[in-house]
């Protein structure tokens, strides 16, 4: 169905090839996932299967890819609009129209299909995706799951034989993925159509997969094959697979089914060495809190995001929100930091009103990086950048270059905020913060984009922190991360606290939060690779 | 809301039965006409109907959607341009009457400057003739306001001809863009904050306008990504030379138009400048597009219909339109009230009774479809009172339950 030949991709004024020769063949009805780490090519290779690369992005392209028999370099991407259907990462930013009915039939419009045909298939795709009673609803106030099923319905309603998504769940909660990934496995199953994508969050897809495309990045060969092979030796690995490489499983189990089926000998051995995960204590009695929110409560307009919230957080805790997107967790961070003013209820950074600070009385206390990094970032250049955090912080100059080398080594400093990868993006939004040394650090969405390595370099990085006294507190849908890092969970639901504990006893009973391991190693209370491999060595 | 319960009894649904959307152009062609109204008179008492009539239209018709929410800061502009007016005619305007409320210091000006005054005698009948003409514009964009908020612009634009399609979604996009912007320009500031940097004042908008720009081009390239990969620009393109034959028509129409909707909103032009060159614009354009919309290939899903209810909504905007045109032909005083010497104005029967027809449409229209009326964030009933919350982006829960948590 896709064939590449010895495709290279190298954009202008790059010195390595994005691609470079790859080969690969993707048969009809398959489900094909795009593993490697950030930089690798990833949606350079899905962006190539629709004809944006190279007719849009420009640059040089040699080799050919032909899409059931068209060939990309003759085609642009809308001669190939009946044939690709392709959701780009972030789905708000490609709606055209303005509701969600208009959205679905947008596609079908451009391509000429009598009237008939569109109302019918507006019909099948709304229940395909079960988002029939948005129907009407303007774009603008969908949620993140809402959106990117829309977007998928949106090119699916020109029956392409093709779908490619690049990270559609990285931006959802676990419960909002679910549905997305149901509705992606019921066109594989149903409708045989072939679905390419790539994701950072392996252990939510990966057992859906039936091939996967591994590249390494760093020049080496693209490899493709069997997923519970290629799992064995790829760069980047779910949980699972990680568990399963330790205790040598074969074949690599990857759904947290697989797993348990071949886990009974592992959960015997540790209840028998019984060294479970010795919790921190998450409160450090006797300190001062540093955020303390009494009963706070924040509205938009009629609608309350966060109602009557209490929550204080003490110098050395990690504490993770979590919560369905529009749960409230964005709007806390924002309270903490003063800028939504509560309707009711008191918020105290030590012993001032956020709202009333600005300036450096503000930044030495409490510093928040936003969902998208980008946004804390107004120059030109890296080293520009730093600079003006120094001049911010009031600090000597070369103290957050000098932070940001040690979170994430030497970084070539004439170099664009925007051209940095996602990872580098927060290391540099991280080290601004820093700058300032303000006890209080908040993150949100943190991980959104990260690969595994990435991820793993802020979880060190975070830990670190709060081992010299900061406290971290951080939202995030990221339930891998939250079992790594986290001392303290914190539930929100409908802007209310519904859980607060430490993590294991949040995590370990939930379905929608637990980590894989913990699923895994259920009624254990382990939660992540590391805490498995202390217990038994 | 409330309000179409009260504006459908039941027994006398005729015309309104069945809920739909309406038509967006008539609800602009029953807007403009009011406006065109709006423009013959300064009669504070015509011109505050017109915009009572228009808020009641507003009030029940309007579906539940962000954009839907612009009459009243369209309400706002206007009392700013009174406003603005009324200080203008202080300062600048020419003295008039013998009422001198206030002597401002006035700068002698030059010969060269004749006629154009500076500070001086302010009186009130300059104020008041100011005031009038100020609350004409900020009638007129009421009526704007409320053809924007009955129907948004986008829907017009996407009951364009096939050939103009294409620059109707450009338009669109733009359209859609601005918010953005907006929402931007808030997301930088609040960032700024966070730097411990002023995030009001010049010196803020300055430093924010440079990533905002960065944003909107970068999201100005993954829509048009998007959009080419959704087939945006498809055409057959065997049929060239007609197009352009086409577009050759088209142009000429749209001057034609543009001058002829001057002629007719600017009462000091010529009579034959309005109408009939405006009718002219509009058969050029008409053949134009007809022949350049013979080579898209694009088709259109669930076109609006125009029926009954179309040509009422739109007649009864125009009925005010003509009544006050036909007025203002005829030399009737009381449209445009003395200042001096200063009288209370009156109420002229017959353009009263045109305005008042153009009420109608808040019970002749077509109820909107439920779901465009009920809230999507609660299920209670909104007050029939024009509401000015901004458009709340918080996106309600999926409904995914919390099992499980302690």
């Amino acid at each position: 169905m896709i064939r590449f030949d010895e495709v290279s991709v190298t954009y202008t004024d790059a010195t390595t090839p994005a691609l470079s020769g790859l080969n690969l063949r993707i048969a009809e009805g398959e489900l094909c996932l795009i593993v490697g780490p950030t930089g690798s090519g990833k949606t350079t290779l899905l962006r190539a299967i629709n004809g944006l690369v190279p007719h849009f992005s420009g640059g040089t392209m040699h080799g050919r890819v032909t899409v059931a028999g068209r060939d990309t370099a003759t085609h642009p991407p809308r001669e190939l609009a009946d044939l690709v259907g392709f959701v780009a990462q972030d789905p708000m930013s490609g709606f055209v129209t303005d509701t969600v009915e208009d959205e679905l039939a947008y596609g079908m419009e451009c391509l000429g299909l009598p009237q008939a045909t569109m109302r019918r298939r507006v019909e099948e795709t709304l229940d395909l995706l079960g988002i029939a009673e948005l129907r009407d609803r303007p774009l603008l106030t969908l949620s993140g799951g809402q959106r990117q099923r829309v977007a998928i319905g949106s090119v699916l309603t020109t029956h392409p034989a093709i779908l490619v998504l690049d990270e559609p769940t990285s931006a959802l909660d676990p419960g909002s993925a679910e549905e997305v990934l149901a509705a992606i496995q019921r066109l594989v199953h149903d409708l045989g159509v072939t679905v390419v994508l790539a994701e950072h969050r392996l252990e939510r897809v990966i057992q859906y997969a039936d091939s996967v495309v591994v590249l390494p990045g760093a020049g080496q060969p693209a490899r493709i094959g069997n997923p519970s092979e290629m799992m064995i030796d790829a760069p980047v690995a779910p949980p699972v697979v990680q568990l399963g490489r330790m205790a040598h499983w074969a074949p690599l189990p990857l759904s947290v089914r697989d797993a348990r089926r071949a886990a009974t000998p592992l959960r015997e051995r540790l209840t028998k060495t019984s060294n479970a995960r010795t919790l921190v204590p998450a409160r450090i009695s006797g300190m001062n809190p540093l955020l303390d929110l009494n009963s706070a409560t924040a509205a938009y307009g009629d609608v309350v995001a966060l109602n009557a919230v209490n929550l204080t957080v003490c110098p050395g805790e990690i504490v993770a929100l979590m919560g369905r997107n529009g749960a409230g967790k964005s709007t806390l961070l924002s309270t903490a930091v003063g800028l939504k003013p509560t309707a009711a209820g008191e918020v105290r950074l030590g012993d001032r009103d956020p709202t009333e600070l600005r300036g450096r009385a503000l930044i030495s206390r409490v510093g928040l990086v936003p969902q998208d990094p980008v946004d804390l970032m107004c120059a030109d250049s890296v080293q520009e950048e730093c600079r003006s955090a120094d001049r911010d912080a009031g600090v000597t100059t070369g103290t957050t270059q000098g932070i940001l080398t040690r979170l994430i080594g030497p970084l070539d400093s004439s170099m664009h905020p925007r051209d940095l990868s996602e990872g580098q993006r927060l290391s540099l939004a991280l080290a601004i913060i820093l700058a300032a040394s303000p006890p209080l650090i908040l993150l949100d969405e943190p991980t959104r984009g990260l690969d595994y390595s990435a991820k793993s370099r802020l979880v060190e990085t975070l830990q670190d922190l709060a081992g010299r006294g900061h406290a971290v507190v951080l939202a995030t849908h990221d339930v891998e991360l939250v079992a790594e890092l986290a001392t303290r969970v914190v539930v929100l639901a409908g802007g209310e606290v519904v859980a607060d504990g430490p993590t294991a006893d949040v995590v370990v009973t939930s379905p929608m939060f637990a980590p894989q391991v913990a699923k895994i190693l259920a009624p254990l209370p382990f939660l992540t690779v590391a805490d498995v491999a202390r217990a038994i060595a | 809301m409330s309000g179409q319960r009260i504006a459908v009894p039941v027994g006398r649904r005729r015309v309104s039965a069945q809920p739909r959307w309406l038509h967006p152009g008539s609800w602009w062609l029953w807007a403009l006409g009011l406006a065109t109204a709006a423009s013959r008179t300064t009669n504070p008492l015509l011109l505050a109907l017109i915009i009572a009539v228009a808020g009641v239209v507003v009030a029940a018709r309007r579906p539940n959607a962000p954009w839907a929410r612009s009459y009243s800061s369209f309400l706002r502009l206007g009392l700013f341009i009174i406003a603005f007016r009324v200080l203008f005619g202080a300062l600048f305007g020419a003295s008039m009457g013998s009422t001198v409320l206030i002597t401002l210091p006035s700068a002698a000006l030059p010969a060269w400057a004749e006629g154009v005054r500076l500070g001086g005698d302010v009186t009130l009948e300059t104020l008041v003739l100011a005031a009038y003409e100020g609350l004409r514009l900020a009638t007129m964009l009421a009526c704007l306001g409320a053809a924007n908020s009955l129907a948004s612009p986008s829907r017009l634009l996407k009951s364009l001809p096939g050939a103009l399609y294409e620059a109707g979604i450009a338009v669109v996009v733009t359209l859609t863009f601005a918010p953005q912007v907006v929402a931007d320009v808030s997301r930088v500031q609040t960032a700024r904050r966070l730097r411990g940097r002023p995030d009001r004042g010049v010196r803020a908008i300055a430093g924010a306008a440079m990533p905002v720009f960065e944003g909107g081009l970068e999201r100005a390239i993954t829509l048009a990504a998007a959009m080419d990969s959704r087939g945006y620009g498809r055409r057959d393109s065997s049929l060239t030379r007609t197009r352009h034959l086409g577009s050759a028509f088209v142009l000429s129409g749209l001057v034609g138009i543009c001058i002829g909707i001057y002629g007719l909103l600017d009462a000091d032009t010529p009579a034959w400048l309005g109408l009939p060159i405006a009718a002219l614009g509009v058969a050029l354009g008409g053949v134009g597009l007809h022949l350049a919309g013979r080579h898209v290939t694009r088709t259109r899903y669930r076109p609006d219909v125009w029926a009954l209810p179309e040509w009422l909504v739109a007649i009864s905007g125009l009925v005010p339109a003509a009544a006050l045109i036909y007025a203002s032909a005829q030399g009737l005083i009381s449209l445009d009230p003395s200042v001096v010497p200063l009288v209370w104005p009156a109420l002229p029967v017959v353009p009263t009774l045109a305005i008042l027809v153009a009420l109608a449409p808040a019970i002749i229209a077509p109820p909107l479809p439920r779901s465009a009326t009920i809230d999507v964030r609660t299920t209670v009933d909104v007050p029939t009172t024009i509401d000015d919350s901004p458009p709340v982006l918080v996106a309600p829960d999926d409904a995914i339950p919390l099992a499980g948590v302690r």
